[in-house]
């Protein structure tokens, strides 16, 4: 009885935190809309124009973009996590994101210098392409270094290196693509249109539809790979799926957002205390929950605590996220000694 | 067997519950041990005994299809387990591994409830009947009072038996276990194996394991694998490997010695000149002879009949051991042989209080060290000053 009532709560907790937090950072900006103006508009009456312009062309999908690509992450955070058996797993770290980054970064060169206009699916594809690449070096380190945080380092160093090429082509880029490839390459929800998100709803729901189905498996997975291939569990498809399905949840995101760091890392352990079990049936839908109050709320930060000027995302997540990722080594490390 | 007759002439895999036809196990496609034969019937217990890195744990995994098999078919109720589907497989067969399970936020009942995964639906929520089973395989096995415990906080003993009632609910009807009793004291090895023995009884259920514990696969296992390295040396009934300095030899004792009658062990002898001769009998000099051994002293015994209990003891330790054909009386020279013993030791301890009527030849030997004045007399083992007789 205590553990149902606590998953409840915990859902409900997450579910209005996220409401919530979707309904302010509507209304809170450089111009304020109030919240029955929102439902005004929504439910189909007139309002200002100039906050009608603001509410449907700029806050409404930025907020959505959010919503499900701070989902998207934690999920992608936490198939990485299973994957590795790896409390510190996540895109950013594993360098995939940055994978994902330099991919976009020279194909949108590339293209854009041809006068070429870069679709969605193009971006998502060069994405994909580039977080399977760093996958790739991260599973051959992950053959070669069993050391859970020699992996992480190795993810790093991946980083790292995709961010510097990055860099490069950044910098001889044409000088109008500059500013907007810049500000996409730290990591921004800003810009997001309505075909952006109508495309990214499509894919994250999608993998996340993929991934639900898992959640049995991928129990049997938590017990370490004897145990599940023993109780029925195809171990070479499930980690071929979840290679890809953590792929595409982080490609996608890259493609829209850009590289943001913290959030897949972070989220699904404070999804996991919240509900009090690893059941993915349970920790699949709550972290999306999560990811999504834990970017609203770091979005929200970042338009307005120095407004009119921007901080990138990432610096907001990191000084939410690092602390948790601290948080969890110490917890572990003390429950070994235990 | 009084069915195996019957059975003759028919082929191997439909004779036999489960069987390994010319399995060849090991890693990375190179063969560690070859033409693994292994015919078990339904309910048997099989032990996997042999030497550590003999690839018990290899033929285990292999068996359990953790290990891809380098050659040959294993059989099960007389299908090829290669052909079989995981799921078909998950509910035939257990196993408890010596590799930790891993568990987050996981209470003791979780962990149990693991097992009923093959038999769940699509997303894993337990029925009625699903935790009815969980509940059950937990009683069974005595762990329903820590069943809200985290499974990472209890103890080894706890754990395995955890591990137990897991493999338990999985509902199987063979398992496999590497090295289940290791970690376990010996009221819980006692009680995990009467488990296992209970559910080979009433469920018919067959069991593959390996156990270090000689003395308890001497006991409990119907048939008994021997490994040694590289090739399987024996496979049989526990009668025809317990006997003839056979474990000795399969796991090349040379410090020490194994009595394969009694599956007990005894440290290496002292060597040298014997300096004590011990008159004991029914018993009452195991505990002297442990004793010298410790001291590293070199003794005598005698005259002990060849079915006495101290007798595998002194045979084990003594450098001499006048023995004796039981049920037979003992001869003069035996007699003469042992005196003539009593005289080259600076002393003699007597274990024995009072003679029988069928001990008249102790008695002499008793007299005769007492004449000698050589003689201590062990009254009881607690009693001052007798902890260590030989030291006086």
């Amino acid at each position: 009885m205590g553990r149902k009532a606590r998953y409840i709560a915990a859902f409900l907790l997450l579910a209005t935190g996220a409401a919530g937090l979707c309904v302010i950072n509507i209304c809170v900006g450089s111009v304020s809309i109030p919240v029955k103006d929102i439902f005004r508009s929504v439910s189909g009456h007139m309002i200002d124009r100039t906050k009608w312009r603001i509410l449907w062309d700029i806050r409404l999908p930025r907020t959505l973009a959010a919503l499900i690509l701070g989902g998207a992450l934690a999920l992608s955070g936490y198939l990485l996590q299973t994957f590795f058996h790896n409390p510190i797993a996540g895109p950013f770290v594993l360098g995939i994101s940055s994978g994902a980054k330099m991919t976009v970064a020279l194909t949108m060169v590339f293209l854009m210098g041809r006068s070429v206009r870069v679709g969605a699916a193009a971006l998502i594809s060069a994405a994909f392409f580039g977080a399977m690449v760093s996958m790739g070096f991260v599973l051959l380190m992950s053959y070669r270094v069993s050391n859970m945080s020699m992996l992480v380092v190795s993810g790093v160093m991946i980083g790292y290196i995709c961010s510097a090429v990055t860099e490069f082509v950044v910098t001889f880029a044409d000088d109008a693509d500059i500013v907007n490839l810049h500000n996409w390459s730290r990591g921004s929800f800003s810009g997001m249109t309505w075909d952006n998100v109508a495309v990214m709803a499509g894919v994250v729901s999608a993998a996340f539809t993929a991934v639900f189905l898992l959640s049995k498996p991928l129990g049997a997975y938590q017990l370490g790979e004897a145990y599940a291939r023993n109780l029925g569990v195809n171990i070479m498809l499930l980690r071929t799926l979840l290679v890809i399905l953590s792929s595409v949840l982080s490609a996608c995101i890259v493609a829209y957002a850009g590289p943001i760091s913290f959030v897949g890392l972070a989220a699904p352990h404070l999804v996991k205390s919240l509900l009090g079990t690893a059941r993915p049936v349970l920790m699949i839908p709550a972290c999306f929950l999560g990811g999504s109050v834990f970017c609203l709320f770091c979005d929200l930060l970042a338009r307005n605590m120095l407004a009119p000027s921007e901080i990138s995302i990432s610096a907001v997540t990191a000084v939410f996220g690092a602390p948790v990722v601290l948080w969890v080594m110490i917890k572990r490390n003390r429950e070994k000694v235990l | 067997m009084g069915h195996d007759k019957k059975k003759q002439g028919e082929s191997p895999v439909r004779k036999y519950y489960f069987f390994t036809e010319k399995m060849s196990v090991g890693y990375n496609r190179k063969p560690l041990i070859e033409n693994i034969e292994i015919g078990l019937d339904k309910g048997e217990i099989l032990t996997l005994i042999g030497p550590n890195g003999a690839g018990k744990s290899t033929v285990l995994k292999s068996i359990a299809g953790q290990l891809a098999l380098i050659g040959g078919t294993v059989w099960l109720d007389g299908h090829s387990v290669r052909l079989m589907t995981g799921a078909e497989l998950s509910k035939k067969m257990a196993v408890l591994l010596t590799q930790r399970l891993r568990s987050e936020l996981m209470t003791c009942e979780d962990v149990v409830a693991t097992g009923r995964y093959p038999y769940t639906g699509r997303f894993g929520i337990l029925s009625k009947k699903d935790r009815i089973a969980v509940k059950e395989a937990m009683e069974l096995v005595h762990v329903d009072d820590i069943s809200s415990h985290d499974f990472n906080r209890v103890s080894d003993g706890q754990r395995q038996r955890v591990m137990l009632a897991r493999a338990i609910c999985q509902e199987p009807e063979i398992i496999v276990l590497d090295e289940p009793t290791s970690y376990l004291d010996i009221k819980h090895k006692l009680e995990f194996l009467s488990v296992l023995q209970k559910l080979q009884r009433e469920k018919g259920l067959t069991v593959i394991m390996s156990l270090h514990e000689l003395e308890l696969a001497a006991k409990v296992s119907d048939r008994i694998l021997c490994i040694n390295g590289g090739y399987v040396d024996k496979f049989g009934r526990p009668e025809e490997i317990f006997r003839q300095g056979y474990i000795a030899k399969l796991f090349g004792i040379s410090s020490g010695s194994f009595d394969d009658e009694n599956a007990d062990m005894e440290l290496a002898a002292p060597c040298g000149e014997a300096k004590v001769f011990v008159i004991a009998g029914n018993g009452t000099g195991r505990n002297i002879y442990r004793g010298l051994q410790r001291q590293n002293i070199a003794f005598a015994t005698g005259i002990l009949f060849q079915n006495d209990l101290d007798y595998p003891v002194a045979d084990a330790l003594s450098v001499c051991c006048i023995a004796a054909e039981s049920f037979e009386p003992v001869s003069d020279d035996l007699i003469l042989k042992a005196k003539e013993k009593i005289d080259r030791c600076v002393s003699v301890i007597c274990c024995r209080q009072t003679f029988g009527t069928f001990e008249a030849a102790n008695r002499e030997l008793y007299e005769y060290a007492l004449q000698s004045g050589k003689l201590t007399i062990l009254k009881t083992l607690k009693s001052e000053g007798t902890d260590r007789p030989w030291q006086k």
